[in-house]
């Protein structure tokens, strides 16, 4: 059976929920093998095992946390030369797409990115995306190459597919090129303690409307286990880390529940959300176009209708 | 020495515009005006401040795209930029992303560059990878993603915002940038400054310039095909209260409805 090389994503051998819907795509087109990378690397094998890697192919080196990018793909390149993948699968976050990028060039592939989807076909895996701001859905493949395709967060269930997770180090050469952009310092994002923006289940955001005061949405996100997203005016208010953004230039989200307060639903604020299954949306003008999105919508102001939306949802909750 | 700096740029459909397929599954040009995308002003906005901050530089817009592509180097040369490259052949058509790196590396490579800047991703595509498919091509590291950059003594240095981390990047010249949108406002064309780019040099290009063979590239050259692009089924209308006191309630019932509380 064919195998499928999937590029792993995890913090010091945390493996990050979109890899495991990576293992659930992988597992439509063939046998996953997955490919773990700098510190912590041989922590993630047994997870992968558990979600379907039938090996694991693994590399630690100091040069992954000290130089962007290259050192990645140099690893993807030798794992597609040991194992003559049916496809690549990567993650579709910033790093992931630069990564996926290169190695289509370096091997001579196309590429197709931010998939929503992906399915077996005759010539290769169908890819589905989601594009012009979410107003047009895609079906694309790879007709040159090994394809290689990233795959957004929340496209696919986390399966649990006990597989046998072989774990093989993979030898990894590098080179002048490897080393020509380096890391000088990094300091870590704080965490909110709330669930990963683009992983959460429910998302509640936050717009100009907010009026700098973020505690009601916060309240909310936690009486409801949410994520809490921000308009690009909320930050560029300095209301809300920019982390947070929610749209064209801020993350991509698909969350089961995307909650909307005080934001109008400028285009390049539904390009980042439109795919989200149920969208609530609360504000005060009732020609806002996020209304036109909304599964239900609430005229009113959000300093009313949020409070007494999260003690319901607290009360409920018991 | 001059600092040459190079800006690429992508010409798009105009986002608040109805941006749709044309049979072919290309982007359909004639539906929706075409504009330099507001993402690469940052790129052109960037280079035009490190331009200023050295004894000597210049600036050059590169572009790969239809005649009407010409207005987006038209608008970044009245931003500042000095000169502008056309890379145009009937050939591109349907060109994908691996295709458009390949026309752009030629074309950066033909002009000569210390220091190509791009956006952060287009309006159209928003792919965000020809930045480092550029890096992959030319050989030279990629510093990408950018919310500060600045250069010294011949290196590059900047700040990219990470999913989970900070990190202060540096890379020897000649190098590949990319900045966000959280680099600096773009400043608008001049009077003055609009009346000057329409002197300014616009070199045209097409394939055979740049030694490259047609059947290389648009549809018959693709890595990838499109299979179908349909509109996206209009969200069955939600139900639109308004908040007469009952609000949140009524949302509560709602969201325990769908089984979220
Ligand atoms: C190249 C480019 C990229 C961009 N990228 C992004 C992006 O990634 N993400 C993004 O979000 N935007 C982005 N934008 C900006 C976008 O165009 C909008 O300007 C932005 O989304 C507006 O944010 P907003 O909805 O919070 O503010 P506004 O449009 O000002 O809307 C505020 C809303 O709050 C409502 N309101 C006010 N007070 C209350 C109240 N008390 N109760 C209830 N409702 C209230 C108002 O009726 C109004 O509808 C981008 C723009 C460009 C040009
Ligand atoms: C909706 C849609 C989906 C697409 N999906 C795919 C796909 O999955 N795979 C694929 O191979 N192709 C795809 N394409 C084609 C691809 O968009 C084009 O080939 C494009 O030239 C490169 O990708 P991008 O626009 O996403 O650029 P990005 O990688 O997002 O652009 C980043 C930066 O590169 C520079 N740049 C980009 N294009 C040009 C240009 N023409 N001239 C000068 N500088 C430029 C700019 O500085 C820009 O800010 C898609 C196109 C569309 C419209």
């Amino acid at each position: 059976m064919a195998e499928v090389l999937v590029h792993v994503d995890h913090a010091d051998g945390a493996v990050r929920k979109p890899t495991l819907e990576l293992l659930t795509l992988a597992r439509r087109l063939g046998e996953p093998v997955a490919l773990a990378l700098g510190a912590g690397a041989r922590e993630t094998t047994a997870v992968l095992a558990e979600h379907g890697a039938t090996r694991v192919l693994t590399h630690e080196a100091s040069e992954y946390a000290d130089y962007l990018v290259v050192p990645k793909v140099d690893a993807l390149r030798a794992a597609v030369a040991a194992v003559s993948p049916a496809a690549v699968l990567v993650p579709s976050s910033a790093e992931g797409k630069e990564i996926a990028a290169r190695l289509a060039i370096r091997i001579g592939s196309g590429i197709v990115t931010d998939a929503i989807d992906v399915e077996a076909g005759a010539e290769g895996p169908i890819v589905t995306q989601s594009v012009f701001a979410g107003s047009y859905t895609t079906k694309s493949r790879v007709s040159l190459g090994t394809p290689v395709i990233t795959v957004k967060p929340n496209s696919a269930p986390v399966e649990p597919a006990p597989a046998a997770g072989t774990v093989a180090e993979l030898a990894v050469g590098f080179s002048d090129s490897t080393r020509g952009t380096r890391i000088t310092e990094r300091i870590p994002r704080r965490s909110s303690g709330r669930p990963e923006l683009t992983e959460a289940a429910i998302v509640v955001a936050g717009g100009r409307g907010v009026n700098g005061d973020f505690t009601v949405l916060e309240a909310l996100a936690d009486a409801l286990g949410a994520a809490v997203g921000a308009s690009r005016a909320a930050v560029d208010a300095d209301w809300y880390p920019h982390a947070q953004q929610v749209g064209q230039t801020g993350k991509s989200v698909s969350p089961q529940l995307y909650i909307a307060a005080g934001i109008s639903g400028a285009i390049q604020h539904r390009a980042g959300m439109q795919t989200a299954k149920t969208i609530v949306a609360i504000n005060k003008d009732p020609e806002a176009p996020i209304f036109d999105l909304a599964d239900h919508g609430v005229i009113g102001d959000l300093f009313e209708i949020v409070p007494a939306l999260t003690a319901e949802a607290r009360a409920r909750k018991g | 020495m001059t600092l040459k700096i190079v800006v690429s740029v992508k010409y798009v459909p105009d986002a608040a515009g109805d941006r749709t397929f044309a049979d072919d599954f290309t982007v359909d040009r004639d539906e929706a005006d075409g504009l330099l995308s507001e993402l690469d002003e940052y790129a052109v906005e960037q280079a035009l401040r490190i331009a200023e901050a050295v004894e000597d530089a210049e600036v050059t817009v590169v572009t790969v795209g239809p005649e009407d592509a010409r207005a987006a180097l038209g608008k970044a040369l009245s931003m500042g930029a000095d000169n502008a490259i056309h890379v145009e052949d009937d050939d591109l058509h349907g060109t994908d992303a691996i295709g458009t790196s390949l026309v752009l590396a030629k074309a950066i490579e033909k002009t000569g560059f210390d220091l190509v800047v791009c956006g952060m991703a287009s309006t159209d595509g928003a792919m965000g990878v020809l930045p480092a498919m550029l890096a992959e091509r030319l050989d030279v590291p990629q510093v990408t993603l950018l919310s500060e950059v600045s250069v010294h003594d011949g290196a590059v240095i900047g700040r990219r915002d990470g999913d989970a981390a900070s990190e202060r990047l540096q890379a020897a010249l000649p190098a590949i940038v990319s900045v966000t949108d959280q680099s600096g406002e773009a400043r608008y064309p001049s009077f003055k400054g609009i009346m000057a780019a329409k002197k300014k040099p616009v070199e045209t290009l097409d394939l055979d310039d740049l030694g490259l063979e047609g059947d290389e590239l648009g549809l018959a050259g693709s890595y990838t095909v499109v299979e179908a692009a349909a509109e996206r089924p209009a969200r069955t209308a939600g139900v639109i209260v308004k908040d007469e006191g009952e609000g949140g309630k009524q949302l509560a019932e709602f969201l325990a409805g769908q089984k979220f509380i």
